[in-house]
């Protein structure tokens, strides 16, 4: 019998569909982007000095309110120094934290995720027992510690992250590869004469790569929110320098004269580190090969 | 003489359980095609997957030899071994959803051994890929090599991971039940398309399967496993003429006939099971009695 030549029955319903961008992308990509075009270009777009202070225009309402000046948009805090440019500054830590401390989480993390994940044995042994002994520390009490004992400052907060959070990609990243590795195309590649490293990297990696995305813009948006809380309890970057964190800390104290002082760095804060969750579960989707 | 693939005396323990094959031996010539039948959980695959060097890591060999191309492959050093199965053999996978990679194309996945094993450029793999995809009649080969594994159908997929497994030529393939997962149409069309490969590439075939139908059509000679023992092993004519083991017997009766598939329903008799079993069980005792067993 000659087999029949295979008509368009062979091909999968999935091949035909075409996946847009999809609304989620679209907004937490579009304010991850003002932000950094306001972070890189702050001295240029920043309508002020973002540490001037003038105690003759201090605690100025955002521009829709009465008494509001021209060019203050967001308002004034009570020394007097603009909210919009301290905002804009402050992206500028929040996002150099966010990458640096979030990239490298994740590459230790998932590093060491992968190789115990996929070649198992005393390597998997190790770095098993790391993750468990790491994380019976409560993660705010070891932050704390660290600072201490490296002294306050930016490099600690980016050290303090990285320590704290490589753990979340490793047992995450572990799993994943522990379940690619028993699919028969792994079996297929080692048949097929290929070396363990080369496996993990062409044949496990990019299965995993879009867990290791998802967790990686989690990871900076909790980079942003723990640089906050460290600058809100003044441990993070000196004081003169504007943070979100400082800014929360400071118009918290005259919420009632002046709540813009204390609500606008807040929201910028929660909505990057919305975007950032968002942005990640938006790509999954969009560049995820196989559709779930 | 030595056959191309020869097996001999090999076990495999669950580490720290039961022997999973029980003093396997197991020729395959060169060319031919061996069918390897048993119930479910017999330890088929773990013959093809000891051939292949791909045991899972809880299971163990305690003794035995592989023979492959007039070399033991249990003697070498990982390595070696990895090098030595690449070049000569392959695998056409049970289960053609988690055989290809779904993260990567078609393409470099059927070119892969051609530029690992052999050493080609990318592009004269390219080509050769294309020709063995149309070899096995894949339509619009340029295109199925440029998608992503999730957009071709299961027997479309089966169809890329037979052109992959006679793609570096090699001299013995392990086909793992490359139908089951099938629909009973595409099975058809799929065990013509092995067959005829089989034949033109002149490749030997380790056959795994339960279905004495599909071994009475493809193979030329079969064994016949039981809890990890060899009970039978004979040339197909012989078998179905006359099987010699009261096992096979049984399995051959319960088979069902495409003449009438209602009257060949016979479950294996209480009485032959127990047999077997006994013989599982004398082959265990007096391995044990041999003291080969160092642990
Ligand atoms: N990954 C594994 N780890 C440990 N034991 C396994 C593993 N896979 C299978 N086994 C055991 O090994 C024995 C033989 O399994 P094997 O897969 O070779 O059976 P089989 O004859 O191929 O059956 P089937 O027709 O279901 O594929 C079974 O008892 C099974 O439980
Ligand atoms: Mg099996």
């Amino acid at each position: 019998m000659p087999s029949s030549t295979p008509g368009f029955a062979m091909l999968d319903a999935r091949a035909m569909v075409k996946r847009r961008l999809g609304l989620r992308l679209w907004l937490s990509g579009g304010w991850l982007v003002v932000l950094v075009v306001a972070a890189t270009f702050a001295p240029w777009l920043a309508p002020h000095n973002p540490l001037e202070q003038d105690l003759f225009t201090s605690r100025l309402p955002p521009f829709w309110m009465a008494g509001a000046e021209p060019g203050y948009w967001l308002g004034t805090d009570s020394l007097g120094r603009d909210v919009l440019s301290r905002i804009m500054y402050g992206a500028r830590i929040a996002l150099v934290v966010a990458l640096i401390a979030g990239t490298a989480t994740a590459l230790i993390g998932a590093t060491l995720g992968l190789i115990a994940g996929y070649f198992r044995g005393w390597a998997d042994l190790v770095i098993s027992r790391l993750v468990d002994i790491w994380m019976a520390f409560p993660p705010v009490l070891f932050a704390i510690l660290l600072i201490a004992v490296m002294g306050p400052g930016l490099v600690s907060v980016i050290v303090a992250i990285i320590v704290i959070d490589w753990t979340r990609f490793a047992r995450v990243v572990r799993a994943e590869a522990m379940a690619q590795g028993a699919m028969d195309y792994v079996a297929s590649a080692q048949v097929a004469g290929q070396k363990r490293l080369g496996t993990m990297l062409t044949e496990i990696l990019p299965n995993v790569l879009p867990t290791i995305v998802v967790l990686l813009t989690l990871e900076m948006g909790i980079a942003v929110i723990v640089e906050a809380i460290l600058s809100f309890v003044n441990l993070s970057i000196s004081t003169d320098f504007p943070t979100w964190g400082g800014m929360i800390a400071e118009g918290r104290t005259s919420v009632h004269q002046a709540w813009w002082v204390l609500v606008f760095p807040l929201a910028t804060l929660f909505l990057t580190v919305l975007s950032f969750s968002q942005l990640g579960e938006g790509l999954k989707d969009r560049f995820d090969p196989v559709l779930r | 003489m030595s056959a191309f693939l020869s097996i001999r005396n090999l076990s495999l323990v669950l580490k720290g359980g039961p022997r999973l094959l029980r003093s396997v031996s197991l020729d395959v010539e060169a060319g031919e095609v061996r069918g390897l039948v048993g119930e479910s959980g017999a330890g088929k695959s773990m013959i093809g997957k000891a051939v292949l060097g791909i045991l899972p890591r809880s299971v163990e060999v305690v003794e035995g030899e592989i023979w492959l191309d007039e070399v033991d492959l249990l003697k070498l050093r990982p390595s070696e071994r990895r090098r030595k199965i690449g070049a000569t053999a392959a695998l056409i996978p049970q289960d053609p959803l988690t055989a290809l990679n779904p993260s990567r194309r078609v393409g470099p996945q059927v070119t892969d051994r051609l530029v690992d094993i052999l050493g080609w450029k990318r592009a004269d793999a390219q080509a050769r890929a294309l020709e063995l995809l149309a070899e096995v009649h894949i339509p619009d080969p340029a295109r199925v090599m440029r998608s992503y594994p999730h957009e071709l159908s299961g027997g479309m997929r089966q169809r890329v991971l037979i052109a992959s497994a006679f793609a570096a030529e090699p001299k013995l393939i392990v086909a793992d039940e490359p139908t089951t997962a099938l629909d009973v149409t595409v099975q058809k069309q799929i065990l013509h398309l092995i067959a005829r490969m089989q034949a033109r590439h002149g490749t030997a075939l380790l056959f795994v399967t339960h279905d004495l139908g599909v071994v009475s059509k493809v193979c030329g000679s079969l064994a016949v496993l039981y809890g990890g023992l060899v009970v039978e092993q004979s040339p197909v004519r012989d078998f179905f003429r006359q099987p010699a083991h009261a096992y096979s017997r049984a399995l051959l009766a319960a088979t069902p006939k495409y003449t009438d598939p209602m009257a060949g329903l016979n479950p294996v008799p209480e009485a032959v099971i127990t047999a077997v079993q006994a013989e599982v069980a004398q082959a265990d005792a007096s391995w044990r009695n041999g003291g080969w067993r160092h642990d």
